[in-house]
């Protein structure tokens, strides 16, 4: 039963994955990448990582990827086909590059020769990949890692806002700064006041 | 079902995502294309999780997914912001850092 999972999940998968690369419109590329993931999903599951399984479903499948649909929306999918500026040359030995790799890879794997790799896995608790045990390694072993990992989600949401905020709208009078809202209306003529006085008291610019 | 099996999955989603990389002008395309490859590490994790039978590659790959998040948010953003400023959705034709 393991196998013929471990074989429908991995053939949902691979051809999410290769329809994500082969697809003209970056829309269907996106769909073909949740279908990849959603296998990829049932694969987590089948190697006990439930909560791995769960945050990809949730948080790739279903965050990241409605965030990737509102972008191809809002710009636009371009499905026209693959320009050959470079000629077929340049694709051809991108193309040779990669089998390359995944050669490389095949020999890496098989090659290697580690036993564990031919077995099933070793070592395998009741709680195994349950939230409360990766929770439990998340706020000691790897305390530094997690901290660390909140604050770049909060660098790139910052980030993410003010790379895509409007240019114009820097102008535009009706919009409220926080320098203005720091800012109270009688302090700014009080300060204006005081800076005309001081300019008087000084004097003309002699120098 | 051995852990080879899995290895052997995961590598051929990496060099998918590779191919992906290289061959495709769109900017979502390639940035589609290097989820698909952060994600066959996270396989590649998972799976050596499940040999060695402790979940420390289950916090990495946890991780990974926060940092392709983060990733990915840079990313649309300056998507987002190449199609504001009418410049050409197309990596090739990206070719200087002058705004």
């Amino acid at each position: 039963m393991a196998e013929v999972m471990f074989f429908i999940a991995a053939i949902v998968a691979l051809a999410g994955a290769g329809g994500t690369v082969v697809l003209r419109n970056p829309f269907y590329s996106v769909l073909a990448l949740v279908s990849h993931l959603l296998g990829l999903a049932a694969l987590f599951l089948l190697l006990r990582a439930e909560f791995v399984a769960a945050a990809q479903v949730i948080v790739y499948a279903g965050a990241v990827m409605v965030l990737y649909v509102f972008v191809v929306a809002y710009v636009g999918g371009q499905d026209r086909p693959l320009s050959p500026r470079h000629g077929p040359g340049m694709r051809a030995i991108a193309l040779l590059f990669s089998g390359a790799l995944l050669v490389e890879i095949f020999i890496a794997v098989i090659g290697s020769g580690l036993s564990v790799l031919d077995t099933e896995g070793t070592g395998f608790f009741a709680t195994f990949g349950s939230p409360g045990e990766i929770g439990k390694l998340f706020l000691t072993k790897f305390l530094l890692a997690f901290e660390l990992a909140s604050l770049l989600l909060l660098v790139a949401a910052v980030g993410a806002v003010i790379l895509a905020r409007r240019r114009s709208g820097l102008d535009d009078p009706r919009e409220l700064s926080v320098a203005d809202l720091l800012r109270s209306p009688e302090s700014g003529t009080i300060a204006d006041a005081e800076r005309g006085s001081l300019q008087e008291a000084a004097g003309p610019p002699g120098r | 079902m051995s852990i080879t099996w899995y290895l052997c999955v995961s590598a051929i989603v990496f060099s998918t995502g590779v191919g992906g990389v290289l061959t495709r002008k769109n900017p979502l395309v390639v940035l589609l294309s290097l989820e698909l490859m952060l994600n066959a590490g996270n396989l590649a994790l998972v799976a050596f999780s499940r040999a060695h039978g402790n979940l420390e590659g289950q916090v990495f790959a946890l991780i990974v997914m926060v940092v392709a998040a983060c990733e990915v948010a840079v990313g649309l953003g300056l998507i987002v912001a190449l199609y504001r400023r009418r410049l050409p959705i197309d990596v090739d034709k990206l070719r200087e850092l002058q705004g």
